[in-house]
């Protein structure tokens, strides 16, 4: 009996065409080409690294006074959440790359931590609107050089009902002292960044302190959120025009244009001083095509056709 | 400073806001924990000691919200409890309860589907024994439980695991307010976002001991229960 099962068993299907082979075959083939599509993605050609001896490009220029060579292409600007989410810089990286040959590799985060990258070596080239915090990298004895090229206006929202009564306020100090008095909820990005900055010096205006207060609500997040969280909680904040624009929400626009609400952009070049590897030739051909007239135009026309309105005003 | 020796002093430290955000965070995590397992461990006894027709689609859609992204989880619990939407008037964005509600959201089926498995593999013998004898349906299902309590806690605990880890969700609808929904996690977020590394890895530190501390409780007692 045992002989018969053994031979019974020998003359089965032989095992390649077996139906449990072949599933096992198209498994297999499946897994290799998957493994083999994601190794692919990975392989993607990345960012040139700044390492890397890029052959010597010969870029179309209208604007720089003379032909460059090109060792690095790729410049890493740090920049701040509000002015990338305003859209500006989408709207004046293909024509700058386009002029120069350049690439901009943007990265944005709260005017802190952008202005860290640049201490770590993470960047390249500052964008950020925040004075004393420039003021204090600058200081650091690198000899770096801030540029100011533009301004705007910060903006008070909130509900439409307007509780606090911010619309009658004459300038921020004031809008500000009524929300305190009338205890409306506020909206405070908590972030260190160039907007908490400004809200931290308008508080400073009317010597009051508003942490610990119920109606204070700190996020530690950056514009958006902020703009988010003053929606759903019916609270006032302030916030860069742009970003408020651009965002999804029904509050309103109680008061802008005052002076002390005066926002002052500026590009700083990280020096080889700081840190020998950094693109400064990058920098600075950046800074210099970003001061050019063509570019302060485009910047003055930006927002005109979206929102009817200037978001940022150069300065010649 | 070392991000090590930080973290030991935030660990032995009487920094109040520290204190506070770690109060927040095992408050919500322990919340979501228990009430996911009261629903999902009772859902996986049924679902696995019982057979039905639907059983097969019912067991894949549990394995699908298994791996539900907890963005996902948490953007649809914001539009839902949004000012606009249909929970709106409760008010219910932005505070601890919300984000108690996406991460059982989340935690749910991961303990239902987990439960099946465990329950499956011994219900079939406690069955029939109590089939036999004449138990009712509840006090079997409670049998079940009993017998399976060591893989059960493991599960519990990985429950918990990914409570306290979730960071999306949270941020999501909770919106990491100081003193209110500020968690470890979003606390951490927040400390990278703002270039604090070495706070950031001191606050990681802190509550990789949190997690293993309780980790190790549990373990241990259900090593006692086993011995």
């Amino acid at each position: 009996m045992p002989v018969c099962s053994r031979a019974l068993s020998e003359t089965a299907v032989p095992p390649v065409l077996g139906k449990e082979n072949v599933m096992r075959k198209l498994f297999y083939l499946f897994c290799a080409g998957a493994l083999v599509l994601s190794l692919a993605a990975c392989a993607q050609p990345a960012a040139v690294t700044p390492e890397e001896p890029a052959s010597a490009v010969e870029p179309v220029v209208t604007d720089a006074p003379a032909e460059v060579v090109i060792e690095n292409p790729v410049i890493r600007l740090s920049t701040t959440t509000s002015v990338n989410d305003s859209g500006l810089l989408p709207y004046l990286q293909p024509v700058f790359e386009a002029d120069t040959g350049y690439k901009l590799e943007v990265t944005s985060a709260g005017t802190g931590a952008a202005i860290e990258k640049a201490r770590t070596g993470d960047a390249d080239c500052l964008l950020v609107h925040s004075k004393s915090a420039e003021e204090e990298f600058i200081n650091e004895g690198f000899e770096e050089v801030r540029v100011p090229f533009m301004t705007n206006y910060f903006v008070i929202v909130g509900p439409e009902d307007d509780p606090a009564g911010v619309k009658n306020a004459e300038t921020a100090a004031e809008a500000f002292q009524a929300i305190a008095d009338s205890g409306s909820k506020f909206i405070t990005r908590g972030d260190a960044s160039g907007t908490n900055n400004k809200e931290m010096a308008i508080w400073k205006s009317i010597d009051f302190d508003p942490a610990g207060n119920e109606w204070y609500i700190n996020i530690g997040s950056g514009m958006g959120a902020a703009l988010t969280a003053a929606d759903e909680q019916l609270a006032y904040t302030l916030s860069d025009k742009a970003t408020f624009l651009a965002h999804e929400n029904s509050l309103s626009l109680l008061k802008e244009e005052s002076a002390d609400m005066l926002n002052t952009y500026s590009m700083i070049a990280v020096t080889t001083a700081r840190y020998p590897d950094v693109n400064y030739e990058g920098s600075m051909a950046f800074i210099q095509w970003m001061t050019s007239q063509k570019a302060l135009d485009l910047i003055d026309a930006f927002g005109l056709d979206q929102y009817g309105e200037q978001l940022f005003y150069s300065i010649r | 400073m070392d991000p090590f020796i930080q973290a030991l002093q935030m660990l032995f430290g009487e920094d109040p806001e520290l204190r506070q955000i770690i109060g927040v965070t095992l408050r919500m995590s322990m919340l979501s924990t228990l009430i996911s397992s009261a629903v999902g461990i009772p859902l996986g006894v049924l679902i696995g000691s019982n057979d039905f027709r639907l059983k097969p689609w019912v067991q894949r859609i549990i394995n699908t919200l298994m791996g539900l992204p907890p963005v996902v989880a948490g953007l649809i619990v914001f539009i839902i409890l949004s000012r606009s939407g249909p929970l709106g008037q409760f008010k219910l964005l932005y505070s601890v309860t919300a984000m108690i509600i996406a991460q059982v959201l989340l935690i749910t089926p991961i303990m239902t589907g987990l439960t099946t498995t465990i329950v499956s593999i011994r219900a079939p013998k406690i069955r029939e024994t109590a089939y036999g004898i004449g138990i009712p349906r509840v006090r079997q299902m409670l049998y079940i439980i009993y017998e399976s309590r060591s893989q059960l806690i493991s599960t519990v605990l990985a429950g918990f695991g990914r409570a306290i880890a979730e960071v999306g969700a949270v941020q999501i609808v909770g919106g990491n307010i100081q003193h209110k929904t500020r968690v470890m996690t979003t606390a951490i977020m927040m400390q990278t976002n703002l270039g604090r590394f070495q706070f950031a890895i001191a606050l990681g530190i802190v509550l990789l001991v949190i997690s293993f501390s309780i980790n190790i409780i549990i373990n241990h007692f259900q090593t006692l229960e086993a011995a």
